[in-house]
């Protein structure tokens, strides 16, 4: 059985329709990429997935139970935890601050804790009394992800984890996943940059206007078989 | 000698003030919502103090301690069943819907009450003072601003020493990432709230304790409680303290020049404070 | 020349059209009633017009330019002060007089405008609760019209009032019931100018800004709409519109006290209370709240402070459930609308119509 299973997601703003009928599954320990030019749908679903929005609840599975339904608070606190788009660390929390709130709604046993997060990106540990807002924007994406990290999910959400951040701050972030999957969790990349998530994933998931066009693992997968899923066949 | 025994008295004063207007900052600092039934709530626990006090034939200081946590309920469900739906981009409903309860409050206590004016026995409390640098000060006025500075010390330690805290200042900044961490804002702002009405609790003891109170008086003290905390700047609880001190200060001197300028004194103050200062003393610089 | 359809933009309904004329014959008879029924019934509509007004001009500060007040009662008391002073002091007449306190409220909102609107959304309910608080307690400073307690209008002053003199004669009625007729009839002019206006306001260019302000400050301002003035405008006008109606309505009075004129129960509480009920961002809501409050003051004056208690449950459960009120209820099920402000695209397959706007 799936880890997390989507079946037929529709998602709407207002009479928008933004998802018609996506369905994606997530075994235990995957790395799953989900690319997609801009509007396709990719924050969408992740915004589904962690319950920011409501859907029907037979639409998302996590772990057997229907969870699509579920605020986002109760969806966290089962195990999936969201590194959202644009970091959204919050600014009147100092770094360690914004690393012990990651804990608030879930505290379960697992590997990480502030000492292992401090270990995995040890500039938190020097900047740990600093106002998040002090921060490089690599920093900032660090505190994002151990914030994430200190529930210890069973599924990790990163949306546009390289958005705004320089090539070599990218790389550096990336080279933490293999860590990450070996800790455990499930991973759900969202990504504009391709050649990033292609290198990391297990599964690769192209989304285009708000369906699924293109899967596979990245070998399988060939550069013009992505540019149609991507930009749709001319 | 006798300016500086009115200036004393008046800093006095801003204590309770302070404590007044500490449970609005707190309530506006997390949820951005503004309780124009604040001052008839502190009217409210006053009566439900003066109940206990004459029903159980308690002393007030632990007839406080039992209204706290019946207030802290009072609090809760109010937030939780009414004030979290009002919340939201438009300013009306939660403005409309506290000025429909402050309406409902007086009333009510006006028909359970009558308008008659109350005071709060203290015993020799109130008549005992204490010599503070050749001046007498009362005992009551002293404990009730050590207990604003307690109150003040004490939130202050909630908000930056515990994972509540945390989540207070989290969800004042982003409610909905905050949802992402596991907070459930409905509930949080139902405690936050609950909390308030705890310090309303502290505030009415001496309101009650101090002076005579009717079910009508809620709404001048909401408007003290105002100028306190726009005065301090928003969002600062020693701020707020400053802004009471302001206002109980202008009251006392304005009062010893003319006994029907006291009032008039404290807004007076507030509004020079907003000509030269429109954020504040204290503004807070983040956000 | 071949027919080609014309397009038109027009604000009117078939439901505007057929309201304009009961509207009309409506206030004939409102103006006729005083012939027919009983000083008490002239004094009782002359609560209700003056209570329109009030709520109309609130209505337009907070359901249309989104300046919630909850010192309006600063406007009342000092337009009645003003036209007291008017009277008592310099010897005008009362009808005169009450331009005058229309002319001293909006001479009292320019500084206050300067303070209140440093602050916003909430804090701005209190600031204006605020500066009503302190004219009231600067009012009753003022010794020469009673200060606390209060005053009454010389006799003399009503007696002689403008029209009094005619009515007596004309319908023999005493000279305190062809007082009440006057302000009675001045009062249905008031409500009369007061909707008339709004409705112009609202279906103008400046309206448009304002409910573009209203929906979003920062697009309308990208679009050439300046929302803080548009505001500082409302505000003024807001408290002309109070400033006359509260002297308009201590002319019938005849007898005024600091703590009646600035009463925030009676001048704001009440008059939020109809426009919410009644449908609060419609010129409708008001008129049909008017009503409601009238007849639950009736059925329940008796009550006491049950009366208030039970008002502001409705206020609450009203604003918690519905919040667009009673008009809001019935315009939502039925699309009347008796004001029609949106403007809406005819195609006209006959050129001849005229434009109508």
């Amino acid at each position: 059985m799936a880890l997390l299973e989507t079946r037929g997601l529709t998602a709407f703003y207002g009479d928008f329709q933004a998802l018609f009928g996506v369905d994606v599954v997530v075994d235990e320990g995957e790395i799953i990429a989900i690319i997609g030019a801009n509007g396709a749908g990719k924050t969408t679903l992740l915004r589904s997935l962690s319950g920011v929005l409501a859907n029907e609840a037979d639409a998302i599975r996590f772990d057997g139970a229907a969870i699509g339904s579920l605020p986002a608070p109760d969806v966290m606190a089962r195990g999936i935890a969201m590194v959202p788009e644009g970091r959204k660390l919050f600014p009147s929390l100092s770094v360690q601050e914004n690393l012990q709130i990651g804990t608030y709604g879930r505290k379960a046993d697992g590997p990480w804790s502030l000492e292992s997060v401090h270990a995995l990106f040890p500039i938190l540990k020097e900047r740990r009394n600093n106002p998040s807002t002090a921060l490089s924007g690599g920093q900032q994406q660090m505190v994002a992800i151990g914030r994430a990290l200190m529930s210890n999910p069973r599924v990790l959400l990163c949306d546009e984890l390289s958005l705004g951040l320089a090539p070599v701050t990218i790389r550096d972030i990336y080279a933490v996943m293999p860590r990450l999957r070996a800790s455990g969790a499930a991973i759900v990349l969202v990504e504009q940059d391709i050649e990033q998530a292609l290198k990391v994933a297990d599964r690769v998931y192209c989304m285009m206007e708000g369906r699924i066009t293109l899967s596979g693992t990245p070998a399988e997968l060939s550069r013009d078989a992505i540019h149609d899923a991507y930009f749709g066949v001319a | 000698m006798q300016w500086i025994d009115t200036i004393l008295q008046g800093l006095l004063l801003g204590g309770l003030y302070a404590l007044f207007a500490t449970g609005l900052s707190l309530v506006f600092g997390i949820m951005r919502l503004v309780n124009l039934a604040h001052g008839d709530l502190i009217v409210l626990a006053a009566y439900l103090i003066l109940i206990l006090v004459s029903a159980l034939g308690i002393d007030p200081f632990t007839a406080a301690l039992i209204a706290a946590p019946v207030m802290f309920a009072v609090g809760w469900a109010l937030q939780y069943v009414v004030l979290n739906r009002t919340l939201g981009d438009d300013i009306l409903p939660p403005l409309l819907v506290t000025f429909g309860l402050s309406i409902v409050i007086q009333n009510a206590l006006l028909e359970g009450f009558s308008a008659d004016s109350r005071k709060i026995p203290a015993g020799a409390l109130e008549t005992q003072s204490i010599a503070l640098g050749g001046i007498n000060v009362g005992v009551m006025p002293v404990l009730t601003f050590v207990s604003a500075i307690a109150v003040i010390v004490a939130l202050n330690q909630l908000f930056y020493r515990t994972a509540l805290g945390r989540a207070f200042r989290a969800t004042s900044d982003d409610p909905v990432t905050a949802g992402l961490m596991g907070i459930r804002a409905e509930r949080l702002f139902a405690k936050a709230t609950g909390i308030a009405m705890v310090v309303v609790t502290i505030a009415a003891l001496y309101l009650g304790t101090r002076a005579n109170f009717d079910p009508t008086i809620g709404p001048a003290r909401l408007i003290y409680a105002f100028e306190a905390v726009i005065i301090g700047g928003l969002g600062s609880f020693w701020g707020t303290l400053i802004g009471g001190i302001i206002i109980g200060v202008s009251q006392a001197v304005g009062a010893a020049i003319n006994p029907e300028w006291q009032i008039l004194a404290g807004h007076i103050a507030f509004l020079i404070v907003l000509l030269v200062r429109p954020r504040g003393l204290f503004p807070r610089t983040v956000g | 020349m071949p027919v080609s359809p014309r397009y038109r933009v027009t604000t009117q309904t078939t439901a505007s059209r057929v309201s304009l004329v009961i509207a009309l014959l409506l206030v004939v008879a409102a103006a006729a009633a005083p012939l027919f029924v009983s000083r008490g019934t002239v004094q009782d509509l002359f609560f209700i017009l003056t209570m329109l007004v009030l709520a109309q001009f609130w209505n337009l500060l907070a359901g249309y330019a989104g300046l919630v007040s909850v010192g309006q009662q600063a406007f009342v008391g000092f337009g009645a002060y003003a036209m007291f002073a008017a009277v008592s002091l310099a010897g005008l007449d009362p009808v005169v007089a009450i331009l005058v306190g229309g002319i001293a409220a909006v001479l009292l909102a320019i500084p206050t405008a300067f303070f209140v609107f440093r602050l916003e959304g909430a804090y701005f309910a209190i600031g204006t609760w605020v500066i009503a608080e302190v004219v009231r307690l600067v009012v009753a400073q003022w010794q020469t019209l009673g200060g606390g307690t209060g005053t009454s209008l010389p006799r003399s002053a009503t007696r002689d009032m403008i029209g009094v003199e005619q009515l007596k004669d004309w319908l023999g009625l005493k000279s305190s019931a062809a007082g009440d007729v006057v302000t009675y009839w001045l009062a249905l002019a008031l409500a009369v100018a007061t909707i008339a206006f709004i409705y112009r306001l609202l279906r103008s260019r400046r309206g448009l800004g304002l409910a573009a302000v209203r929906d979003d400050a920062s697009a309308a301002g990208a679009v050439g709409v300046d929302g803080n003035r548009m505001k500082h405008l409302v505000y003024l006008v807001a408290a002309f519109g109070t400033g006359l109606c509260g002297a308009l309505i201590y002319v019938q009075t005849a007898r005024i006290s600091p703590d009646a004129a600035f009463s925030v129960i009676d001048w704001t509480a009440y008059v939020i209370f109809i426009v919410v009920i009644g449908g609060i961002g419609t010129l409708e809501g008001p008129i049909i709240g008017v009503l409601v409050f009238f007849l639950l003051q009736n059925a329940l004056a008796d009550y006491g402070s049950w009366y208030l208690l039970v008002l502001g449950l409705i206020g609450i459960v009203v604003m918690l459930f519905a919040p667009r009120g009673i008009w809001g209820f019935i315009s939502d099920r039925t699309g009347i609308e008796l004001f029609p402000i949106r403007r809406r695209l005819v195609i006209d397959d006959d050129p001849q119509t005229p434009d109508t706007d």
